[in-house]
């Protein structure tokens, strides 16, 4: 691990670091792992905000004049299924990824 | 220098490798928001390093450095010193740390830092046992619960951090859970603006440690803190302030009745489990009133 780091950081000829260290900001691909989706019904929606606030990816989003009100990020969205359990309206639903629901 | 080729809301990645449900991201992703870019975080071994680097990846905008297990605060102080030998007082230094790195094996480097004063921000965020080398108990496990290490239960009650750290008189400590995210977040503002050391010791579900349905975080959190099985104050200035009180306890069933690390339990057992956490609850709860009433 060390050399492969080392390797890296000779390309950055400006600085001198000697151990492994990262430098790039990056993402994993987290959606893959969902086995069920959430999904919403958004008449039942009151716009509260609590699926954001409490999602530990923070992929939720609240667009309070869009009639989908509720917009999740599915690249990164693992599925946990928090936002359901914790909405008070309890509309929103955990669905099976590879239903046609 | 620092290559971005993701794009986040905030100063984390939205795909950190943390288990679904987990906790700690969660808290990760409050604490940075509140602190800005204006940080540096000491983050030892644990799940707490997904968020720090992986190979040449990283899933914060922030720099940062990952000691030992055993030295994150004594690498926070280092930090710190170097900042104030160039005059910057406004960077936050902070130090993330698991229970295990805390409580355990970080102990007497901790001990320092409050003892010398040095301002850093230290956060434990505490999944109750080592849970990245495959869950073996640590000393905050609570009482009764199964790890790999204690696999009939562990057989005594967990260490207070909180009580050491009062010990120290410490200029700010505080305890938080991840149901009242405000509170944690005002917790979090208090402790950066402390001039001195500040800890903040946070419950935190670990769905794959605990062993429960990943959806359940939150509520046991909330749940932790109504059976009284985690009880939140502040020690700020010599002075207690107890958060919540609670005048009925909820059965602690309801608590550890989702969690199959406590499934192997007789009803006897929980019976005594039950008595335990309200004779601790109520142990502690005269203490701190005490001391409100003294200092
Ligand atoms: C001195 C030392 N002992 C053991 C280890 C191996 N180790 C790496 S991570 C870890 C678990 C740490 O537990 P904790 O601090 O509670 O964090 P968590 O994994 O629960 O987030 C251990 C034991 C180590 N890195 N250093
Ligand atoms: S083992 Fe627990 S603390 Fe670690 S990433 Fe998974 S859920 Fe989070
Ligand atoms: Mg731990």
């Amino acid at each position: 691990m060390q050399k492969q780091q080392e390797k890296h950081m000779s390309k950055l000829k400006k600085y001198s670091v000697l151990g492994p260290v990262a430098t790039t900001f990056t993402a994993s691909d987290t959606g893959s792992w969902r086995l069920e989706r959430p999904k919403v019904v958004f008449e039942d929606c009151i716009k509260c905000g609590i699926c954001a606030q409490v999602c530990p990816v923070d992929i939720v989003e609240i667009r309070k004049d869009e009639k989908e009100c509720v917009v999740f990020n599915f690249d990164y969205c693992k599925g946990c299924g928090i936002c359901a359990n914790e909405c008070p309206k309890k509309c929103i639903m955990m669905v099976p990824e590879r239903s046609e629901v | 220098m620092y290559d971005i080729q993701h794009e986040s809301k905030g100063l984390v990645s939205h795909g950190v490798n943390a288990c679904a449900g987990c906790g700690l991201e969660l808290i990760a992703r409050n604490t940075m928001e509140v602190l800005g870019e204006n940080t540096i975080v000491v983050i030892p071994p644990g799940c707490g390093s997904l968020f720090s680097g992986y190979g040449a990846g990283a899933a914060m905008k922030l720099p940062g450095f990952q000691g030992n297990l055993e030295n994150t605060a004594a690498c926070a102080a280092g930090i710190r010193a170097a900042l104030n030998a160039k005059g910057d007082k406004e960077t936050t230094v902070l130090a993330f740390a698991g229970d295990g790195g805390t409580v355990d094996i970080g102990l007497q480097s901790l001990s320092g830092v409050m003892e010398r004063r040095d301002k850093v921000l230290y956060i434990c965020y505490d999944n109750e046992a080592y849970m990245n080398t495959g869950i073996q108990g640590s000393s905050s496990t609570p009482y009764q619960a199964s790890t790999t290490t204690t696999p009939t239960g562990k057989p005594t009650e967990r260490k207070s951090l909180m009580e050491i750290a009062i010990a120290h008189d410490i200029p700010y400590a505080a305890t938080a859970s991840i149901h009242n995210l405000r509170d944690f977040r005002r917790k979090v503002q208090k402790a950066k603006d402390t001039n001195g050391p500040s800890l903040i010791h946070i419950q935190t579900p670990c769905p794959t440690g605990w062993r429960y349905d990943p959806a359940r975080s939150v509520e046991l959190a909330r749940l932790a803190v109504q059976t009284g099985a985690w009880i939140l104050y502040e020690y700020e200035n010599g002075k207690i302030k107890v958060n919540m009180k609670l005048k009925n306890l909820k059965s602690i069933e309801e608590y550890i009745k989702p969690q199959r690390r406590f499934r192997h339990l007789s009803q006897e057992d929980i019976e005594e489990l039950q008595e335990t956490v309200k004779k601790n609850y109520q142990r502690i709860m005269d203490r701190l009133e005490y001391m409100e009433g003294t200092v």
